[in-house]
């Protein structure tokens, strides 16, 4: 009798846990972790990347950022996704002046590439810095009547009636309750991901290639004061960002129409300053500009060489206004080009990881 | 007699407790402040013209950033206590405005404190400090690398008049009108005079930014305002205006 007492019991609770594990099974919610690969020259040169305490870095959670990135679910028409205006093969810009949204309207702005985002220490984002923080960033096209012209509430509703997504975001998460909060981490995670790093100059300055002498001349024009003085504002060998992710007047108009930074700040003296954009990977990013207005790198050069108009808020750096600028040569010119092409990166564009 | 033990006991606690021991090192903050000529100058007074110079140049500030290294408190004996470190104070970000040193400074008298404007030769080493170069404080490879002291930049109302650009950036100044540069070394040693340090200690460093254009030299921004990077004369004219920017402020407790 107390056998078979036992024997039962010992049943039961055979049962009871086993039932209980599968539960536990369908609720495990392990992200891994997966923290950026640091490239050699980031590492050696210049401080960590920012990564919100709040929102690391994991296998799941930059797979469903791309898979959302890529997702024209977002947009109110099922459309348009980040990617129609950032796409991998522009270095994650269009080739066009203005974007396009979903209903044939046009922003003011020329879509920025993205790469090396996890860099931009003050984290502030867009042409102006409106937005502090790329979660917060990427808060913004969704809801923008020119762009995805959807609203958080239906874009959430999509997403949570999606066969796929709850799952997703509780591999990422732990929640199957998705709202923007969520979805801007994920994209964040992914676009932290969007490293650049494998140009041609950073194979130079790891000694694995050999740079043309147009090249090295166009690194002298671009290093030196008395010439293009372009470092003070895009950094230099000793910054592979290729940029102070500050902003500037760069002398682009006498009489300002778009404010730029001073529609944050409120402050006129910020009127006509725009964040300096990188210059890596411009052999993929044209057209140049805030408002891409310069179709080609040539056009670029002549701006800063002899195109430069006096304004109010221009940058102090901005030299020899009077007479449009540093009046480079044509052969500093073309040096300069040369070796501003040696900043793209092939690999970056057709780098699997970052493709749909 | 057990009462009497108990009091006697907590008396003697008491007496010990309250005698504190006074703190034999303490960690310094350093404030820095700005002014031109005793009018208080902070990022608020950016973007326009209103400082006159010593040669009677009417000029903004739209940037001032430069770079402070080796505190050293001299005591009575000649000993020295450096604090081997640098800092970059950018007066756009007010988080830069102060540094604690991590080192614990000895409390005591001491009879000289003084700073490093820039780094010195032994420190001014290429590419070396990664929070420089995120910074984009890097001098370029052709003028010797390293790294910039300060950049000072604004407008200045020439005789036209029109409003131009100036770049007062100091470096290590580089004289390459030769087949090889010669290097003559700009930082500045500034000797802030006698000090008291007590615990939590904070010092004033003052800046007077006006004497950047006033002595030995009267700086005339209509032929020295741009590339002075390269230009050596400049570089050592600059050296020689610096000598009495700083000086010591307030001091406390």
């Amino acid at each position: 009798m107390m056998i078979k007492k036992i024997v039962l019991i010992s049943f039961f609770l055979c049962c009871f846990f086993s039932c209980s594990k599968g539960v536990g099974e369908e609720e495990v919610y392990a992200p891994i972790s997966a923290p950026l690969e640091i490239p050699t020259l980031f590492k050696n040169l210049i401080i960590a990347p920012i990564i919100p305490f709040n929102n690391p870095q994991t296998v799941e959670g930059i797979s469903l950022g791309k898979k959302l990135f890529f997702d024209p679910i977002l947009s109110a028409d099922n459309r348009q996704s980040c990617s129609s205006c950032h796409d991998p093969k522009f270095a994650f810009t269009d080739d066009k002046q203005f974007s396009e949204g979903i209903d044939g309207r046009f922003g003011n702005r020329n879509s920025m590439p993205l790469f090396n985002l996890a860099w931009n220490y003050d984290e502030k984002f867009f042409w102006d810095g409106r937005s502090n923080g790329l979660q917060k960033q990427a808060l913004e096209p969704v809801k923008d009547p020119v762009e995805m012209h959807n609203t958080w509430v239906n874009a959430m509703e999509s997403l949570q009636n999606n066969s796929e997504y709850p799952e997703l975001f509780f591999a990422a998460f732990g929640t199957r309750k998705i709202d923007s909060i969520l979805v801007t981490k994920a994209i964040a995670q992914f676009e932290r991901t969007l490293i650049s790093s494998n140009s041609k100059f950073d194979q130079y300055l790891l000694g694995t290639a050999t740079l043309t002498s147009s090249e090295l001349n166009g690194f002298n024009v671009f290093m030196d004061e008395t010439k293009g003085d372009c470092f003070h504002c895009h950094g230099s060998d000793k910054n592979p960002l290729w940029t102070d992710n500050s902003f500037h007047n760069n002398g682009l108009d006498a009489l300002i129409t778009d404010i730029g930074r001073a529609k944050v700040t409120g402050d006129p003296t910020d009127n006509g300053k725009f964040k300096s954009p990188s210059l890596r990977n411009l052999a993929f990013t044209a057209p140049y500009m805030h408002d891409g207005r310069f179709s080609t790198l040539e056009e670029v050069i002549n701006h800063y060489s002899e195109g430069l108009k006096n304004s109010p808020t221009i940058d102090p750096l901005m030299k020899k206004v009077s007479s449009g600028g540093v009046q480079l040569t044509t052969q500093e010119k073309t040096d300069l080009k040369a070796f501003l092409l040696s900043l793209s990166d092939s690999e970056f564009i057709s780098n699997p990881a970052f493709q749909e | 007699m057990k009462r009497s033990v108990i009091i006697i006991c907590v008396l003697l606690f008491c007496a010990c407790t309250k005698k504190e021991i006074a703190p034999t090192s303490t960690v310094v903050r350093i404030n820095f402040t700005h002014n031109w000529d005793g009018t208080s100058v902070s990022n608020s007074d950016f973007n326009t013209i209103q400082y006159t110079n010593a040669f009677g140049t009417n000029l903004s500030i739209e940037k001032l950033r430069y770079l402070i290294s080796n505190i050293s408190f001299e005591n009575q004996n000649g000993k020295k206590t450096i604090v081997k470190a640098y800092h970059l104070i950018d007066v756009s970000k007010e988080e830069t405005m102060s540094f604690t040193t991590a080192l614990e400074i000895p409390v005591d008298i001491y009879k000289n404190v003084s700073i490093t404007f820039g780094f010195n030769i032994t420190d001014n080493i290429d590419g070396e400090y990664i929070d420089l170069n995120s910074a984009s404080w890097n001098v370029p490879g052709m003028l010797g690398g390293g790294y910039h002291f300060m950049q000072l930049e604004g407008k200045f109302t020439d005789a036209t008049p029109t409003d131009i650009g100036y770049q007062y950036h100091v470096i290590r100044a580089v004289d390459r009108s030769g087949a090889t540069p010669s290097f003559t070394e700009t930082f500045i040693e500034k000797n802030l005079g006698e000090l008291a340090v007590n615990p939590n200690a904070e010092i004033e460093i003052k800046m007077n930014i006006a004497e950047w254009f006033k002595n030995p030299t009267t700086w005339d921004l209509n032929t020295l305002h741009s590339m002075l990077m390269p230009n050596y004369n400049a570089q050592i004219l600059m050296n020689g205006n610096g000598q009495n920017v700083f000086s010591l402020g307030s001091v406390n407790p």
